[in-house]
């Protein structure tokens, strides 16, 4: 059966608007990199796309639902949801990642088991959810509630940790653009995940790409699903609010 | 900022360990005369596309070719491509036919660091020709230890 | 079954030399990398892949550990007649997996 999935070569040349200073991984890249991003045929991300649209369509759990029985057809019912996560749950009361929400939807809806995280199917679902605000700015919600997971947020990026010493902000704020070692230091702004990392060789959910950054530095990664992963992808939002989706990126 | 601290944080525990560079020509030049039926490959007509500088060695996106009419008479046969410094030397080796118009195809390697890429075409008249090219592998900078 | 994207041209004028790419979702493990204990992971790769166009081999390949996982290839073939497009990849633990395409040539 086809898939209904509509493959677009995209060939933006850059993901930035003319105005906007910031500049997305995807503009550090090479061209070689840059190329496999572009073309859906070529991005291995997309296989992991794939998977998520035939999850969506599956019926799981004790409830025999899939997620199209409530959600219909994700290009509608997912149009800009990803550009709006982490975003506040009133249930939970507490701001939540889009991984935990889809995770939240298979147990309570579909009564299925917990998608664990990094799981192939987790990171298929959230790649595909995401992808249908390709091209979408982030758009952090103005939920008050979120405040101070945001603000906290801010203090992790700015806070000098491990044995290097070094805050995010020392190296993807004030030395943006220069080089560690043979790479050149992105900007950090999460405008692809998941992504397909050629050193993963694989799909990686942006908690994933935190826990090696912080290991780069020699601390202690913050758990999976830590509220402080929360809270840092919530303050990394914000700073790239009005920035595109790209997923699902590609990277080195 | 120590920059020794710095650059020695960002090396990752290496998944394919590379081949000391002595002991890699000879395996190459074996390998290459293994394909070769032990025939001296020319150079030329084979090409080798591959980006100077490299991110990330894993996926090393190559394109190989070989000029040639491919008719029935006159067609590239098969091209091989073997690296210098990988966990062993072989990388692919493409089989062609007239039926496939040109003899040209991509694909994505690993490189386990910088080292050289030989192409070896063979055509239909039974010779060889040979080309290659050198590759530059960096590290990215944060690296999780596998 | 492994996840493929594949680009094949659904028609062409006879005569014409059409490209082809596909992607396989395949882990392609080497055999030399160490895993999570610090013992080697043994090889499990796709080891050869093959086109056959109008029930003719036209194009295949052999690979190696060095070719990178979720295995992309492109080539070309000369469009000849209408038919199937049977595209094959094989390799350890009995991997085998075939996909099918139709061209039309006119």
């Amino acid at each position: 059966m086809r898939r209904a999935l509509l493959l677009v070569a995209v060939t933006v040349a850059s993901w930035a608007r003319a105005d906007d200073p910031r500049r997305s991984g995807f503009d550090f890249m090479s061209p070689g990199t840059q190329a496999m991003q572009r073309d859906d045929m070529q991005n291995p991300g997309m296989l992991w796309v794939q998977d998520g649209e035939a999850l969506w369509n599956a019926k799981a759990g004790a409830h025999d639902k899939s997620c199209a029985s409530c959600h219909g057809a994700a290009a509608t019912s997912m149009r800009g949801v990803a550009a709006r996560y982490p975003a506040f749950d009133a249930q939970k009361g507490m701001p939540l990642t889009l991984g935990q929400r889809i995770d939240i939807c298979r147990q309570r809806h579909q009564g299925g088991t917990a998608l664990a995280p990094e799981s192939r199917d987790l990171l298929s679902l959230e790649a595909y959810v995401s992808l249908q605000s390709r091209g979408m700015a982030i758009a952090p919600p103005d939920d008050r509630r979120l405040e101070t997971f945001r603000e906290r947020g801010r203090r992790w990026f700015e806070k000098r940790m491990g044995q290097l010493n070094f805050s995010c902000a020392q190296c993807h704020t004030d030395n943006a653009g220069q080089r560690l070692g043979g790479s050149v230091i992105p900007e950090a702004h999460p405008t692809g995940y998941p992504i397909y990392r050629l050193e993963w060789q694989g799909m990686g959910s942006l908690q994933r790409r935190l826990r090696t950054c912080m290991s780069g530095v020699r601390a202690e990664p913050f758990p999976m699903g830590s509220i402080e992963m929360t809270e840092l992808e919530l303050y990394l939002a914000q700073r790239a609010a009005g920035m595109h989706i790209e997923t699902p990126a590609v990277r080195p | 900022m120590d920059r020794r601290q710095l650059i020695f944080a960002g090396v990752a525990l290496c998944s394919l360990a590379p081949r000391p560079a002595g002991a890699a020509s000879a395996e190459l030049e074996a390998a290459v005369r293994d394909f070769t039926g032990g025939a001296a490959p020319r150079d030329g007509r084979v090409h080798l596309d591959v980006a100077p500088l490299v991110e990330n060695g894993n996926t090393v996106p190559l394109t190989v070719s070989a000029d040639s009419p491919m008719t029935e008479a006159d067609h590239v046969s098969a091209i091989a491509v073997f690296n210098a410094r990988n966990p062993q030397r072989d990388v692919a080796i493409f089989h062609f036919t007239p039926r496939s118009g040109r003899a040209t195809v991509s694909t994505r390697i690993r490189l386990a660091t910088s080292q050289t890429l030989v192409a070896v075409a063979r055509m239909s008249d039974g010779s060889y020709w040979t080309t290659q090219s050198y590759v530059i592998v960096t590290l990215a900078g944060c690296i999780e230890e596998s | 079954m492994a996840r493929t994207l594949i680009d094949a041209p659904a028609a062409a004028k006879r005569g014409d030399i059409v490209e082809i790419r596909l992607l396989i979702a395949h882990a392609m493990e080497s055999g030399h990398r160490a895993g999570p204990e610090g013992k080697v992971l043994p090889r499990d790769i796709i080891r050869r892949f093959s086109c056959r166009y109008g029930g003719e081999l036209v194009f295949s390949a052999e690979l190696y550990p060095a070719i990178a996982a979720n295995p992309y290839i492109a080539f070309q073939i000369l469009a000849t007649e209408s038919g199937a497009l049977v595209f094959t990849w094989e390799g350890d633990n009995n991997f085998a997996q075939t996909e099918t395409r139709t061209i039309t040539v006119t």
